[in-house]
């Protein structure tokens, strides 16, 4: 590229564009939808002029369809969708769980249920994004509150796809999607990129695509290379091949969710402020976080000892990391804008479940510093 | 056409489901039920290995081995 | 290249044989025709991926040793156009049930279509839904029993070969079971036909559809086929113009392929024009 300057000023839909293609995305397919579609646009750019992929398909059910299709020939893929289109995409996105397919689904997420809020912000698909497709199952996702940050978490969903050999979700949202602020794009190598972890085992020689090495990795073997074994969404064998033996059948949801639980310590990304002393915490995510991180600064040039505690990995469940960080906290504010669904396993997490507290908004505006300082002061018994 | 002593009929039991299909559809009356109810080669020499029960068995449970080349092996 | 003498051996994964299909059930037929097909056109089965959905038809794609991809009910072709679009020199063929194809993967069927993404579609039309217990498909057609339509159907069908030509496809072709051969054949020039290419294959489900509607086993429905088709064209259609016709409707090569066009996209976006 001509132009050396590495910085930009951006919104966080090409954030996610720009860490998707330092990741080495190869193919994209999408369907428009407001807050997401910015991601789609810029792909449609980005990618050919690299001789990457970038299809629009009918919707967004074909969209998960094809970039597993062509995940399994060897390219790094992504979706980009909101909350009707991640709907649709749920019984895929369980096929790729099954199938063990590295694949990278964002979420830029809108106001709901339904069509909802198309253009206004929101952080209700926390849970879907855990447990949007049927069956027990194990997923990652990311999110951030900054567009550098969000840069580096889709790098991160990329590299993590490509570890663990599943769908990552990167739940951004309204704001942080469409807000414009400065991005230094880092140069190669600054930030890790994970490769393609393809088999070792030679022509000829049985090759296992579903038997995990001992630390746990399952190397691929790209469609058309010369491997040839069966991906199914059915229980399957080491090979692929159907199999509801209920050794079987057990075994390997085991692995699927065991793959990604156990690795908690590795997935789980979070960021704090001022939390060393804090005797009140803020945990939040994504644009909300940028509210409480606001407000403590606030507070603290006040004396009021506040920390945040702004998380990046949603799923899994930092549970252990937050029983820790807030185990000498007076309170804990949950900062989210749904009805609360972090706020339910922060509550799960730690030892006094009753010192827990829940700062949202449910309108389709940004939660404000002054709508957590209400609630904070309240806790305090300062009055609002 | 192919003399009756140049062909084999490969029958799998195991894969064959007894549907029938290659004993009605034979042009020469070659194969009948066997006491299990699976193909069987009664009239081996009838054969013209026009392979249409090949073609035609759902189960791949029948194949036919010419044991001299013969040129014509498509007949339909 | 010396041509081997056919061994459907050399194609499939004998030990998933015996196959799950009923006794009698056309799906295998339609399997033996396309290994011939891939047989006679000397492809390497490294290079083709075969790609289904569900339904007893879908089960196709555990049986053969090509890479396989069997994925959920309907999405098969989505599935497969990113396998294709990815990595263009790669065979992509997809067997779908009718239900599979045109009711729950009807939007995916015809956007492959309209691409014409080099994909070959194989439609194995047994007019019901075999794997779930024999409810009516988009194509059974008016007057029909099934568990769903213990009455009789009410619901058209779709004209599979129509629906494909106006939705774009550029090679489109019908056969049945009974005519294994002429199966064989029109797979083989869709499969070398480049562009989204559709093979209809009427095939028989003789434990639902045939049982509900009295159409006789195995045989008697096959021999349904023989009767009650034609070579396109043919002069028996003058006395009965209800008798379906068979053979190729359209094979079209002057329209760009979809992978083909994406790489003149490709080289423009690198010439750095926007
Ligand atoms: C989303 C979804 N809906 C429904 C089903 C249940 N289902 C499985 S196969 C099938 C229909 C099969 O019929 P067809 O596609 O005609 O294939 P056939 O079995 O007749 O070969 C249905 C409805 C499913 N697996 N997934
Ligand atoms: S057609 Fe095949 S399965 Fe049917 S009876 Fe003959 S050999 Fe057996
Ligand atoms: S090859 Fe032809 S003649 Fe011989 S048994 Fe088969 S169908 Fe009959
Ligand atoms: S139910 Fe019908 S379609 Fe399914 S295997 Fe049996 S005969 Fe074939
Ligand atoms: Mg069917």
């Amino acid at each position: 590229m001509k132009n050396k300057n590495n910085i930009r000023f951006v919104q966080g839909n090409e954030a996610c564009v720009e860490g998707a293609i330092y990741a080495g995305i190869d193919f994209f397919a999408g369907y428009p939808i407001t807050p997401s579609t910015e991601i789609m646009e810029h792909l449609a750019t980005r990618l050919p002029q690299k001789g990457g992929k970038f299809i629009q398909m009918e919707d967004e059910i074909a969209s998960m369809g094809a970039i597993i299709g062509a995940s399994l020939t060897g390219n790094k893929v992504m979706t980009a969708t909101s909350g009707p289109g991640f709907s649709l995409k749920q019984e895929a996105l369980g096929y790729a769980c099954m199938a063990e397919i590295p694949c990278v689904i964002a979420n830029v997420q809108r106001g709901g249920p339904s069509t909802g809020n198309p253009t206004h912000v929101s952080q209700g698909d926390v849970n879907q994004a855990r447990w949007g497709t049927h069956g027990d199952h194990a997923i990652i996702a990311l999110t951030a509150s900054n567009h550098q940050d969000v840069f580096k978490i889709t790098v991160d969903a990329f590299n993590m796809a490509e570890t663990y050999r599943t769908p990552v979700v990167l739940l951004l949202d309204e704001v942080i999607g469409h807000m414009r602020e400065k991005l230094v794009i880092p140069e190669p190598g600054e930030i890790p990129v994970v490769e393609r972890l393809r088999t070792s085992v030679k022509k000829g020689i049985d090759y296992h695509p579903y038997l995990p090495r001992e630390d746990g990795r399952l190397p691929m073997s790209d469609f058309g290379a010369e491997h040839r074994y069966n991906v199914t969404g059915l229980f399957h064998d080491m090979w692929g091949f159907p199999n509801n033996n209920p050794e079987v059948v057990s075994e390997l949801l085991r692995h699927l969710v065991d793959k990604i639980e156990n690795n908690v310590h590795e997935i789980s990304m979070h960021k704090e402020y001022w939390m060393d002393d804090a005797e009140y915490i803020l945990i939040s995510y994504g644009s909300s976080a940028r509210s409480a991180i606001h407000l403590a600064r606030n507070r603290r040039s006040r004396g009021v000892k506040l920390g945040v505690l702004e998380l990046q990995t949603l799923w899994p469940f930092p549970t252990e990391m937050v029983k820790e960080k807030c185990a000498g906290a007076k309170a804990v504010i949950v900062v989210e804008m749904n009805m609360g669904q972090v706020v339910t396993q922060v509550k799960n997490a730690v030892d006094n479940p009753q010192t827990v507290f829940l700062a949202n908004r449910i309108d389709g505006q940004l939660i404000s510093p002054t709508d957590i300082k209400s609630l904070l002061r309240m806790i305090q018994g300062k009055g609002v | 056409m192919a003399k009756g002593k140049t062909v084999k009929h490969l029958i799998d039991k195991e894969w064959c489901k007894g549907c029938g299909i290659c004993i009605h559809f034979c042009p020469k009356n070659v194969l009948e039920f066997d006491k299990h109810g699976k193909a069987k080669a009664a009239r081996p020499e009838d054969c013209i290995a026009c392979k249409l029960c090949e073609l035609r068995c759902p189960d791949l449970a029948i194949q036919i081995i010419e044991e001299q080349e013969v040129e014509h092996e498509k007949q339909e | 290249m010396t041509k081997q003498v056919f061994n459907f051996k050399d194609y499939i994964r004998p030990r998933f044989f015996p196959h799950i299909w009923c006794p009698g059930c056309g799906h295998g037929i339609v399997l033996g025709s396309l290994l011939r097909a891939v047989h006679e056109l000397g492809l390497d089965k490294n290079e083709i991926v075969i790609t289904s959905g569900i339904g007893c038809s879908s089960r196709i794609s555990g049986y053969v040793d090509f890479h396989s991809l069997h994925t959920i009910h309907g999405r098969a072709l989505s599935f497969a156009t990113g396998v294709k679009l990815s990595k263009p020199h790669l065979k992509a063929i997809v067997p779908m049930g009718d239900g599979d194809a045109l009711a729950i993967g009807g939007n995916h069927f015809i956007h492959a279509a309209r691409r014409n993404i080099d994909i070959t579609a194989i439609v194995m039309n047994n007019r019901i839904y075999g794997m779930t217990g024999g409810q009516f498909s988009p194509l059974s057609g008016l007057d029909k029993k099934a568990t769903t339509a213990p009455y009789s159907t009410i619901d058209r069908n779709f004209d599979v070969v129509e629906l494909a030509k106006s939705a774009g496809a550029t090679f489109v072709a019908r056969s049945t079971v009974f005519h294994a051969n002429e199966c064989k054949n029109l797979l083989k020039k869709g499969i070398s036909h480049k562009g989204f290419s559709v093979v209809e294959i009427l095939t028989q489900c003789p434990t639902y559809y045939g049982r509900k509607n009295k159409e006789g086993d195995a045989i008697q429905m096959m021999e349904g086929y023989k009767t009650n088709t034609v070579k396109i064209g043919s002069k028996k259609l003058e006395k009965n113009p209800d008798l379906i016709q068979r053979g190729i409707f359209i094979e079209n090569t002057d329209i760009p392929e979809y992978c083909e066009a994406y790489d003149k996209i490709i080289e423009t976006a690198m010439k750095g024009k926007a």
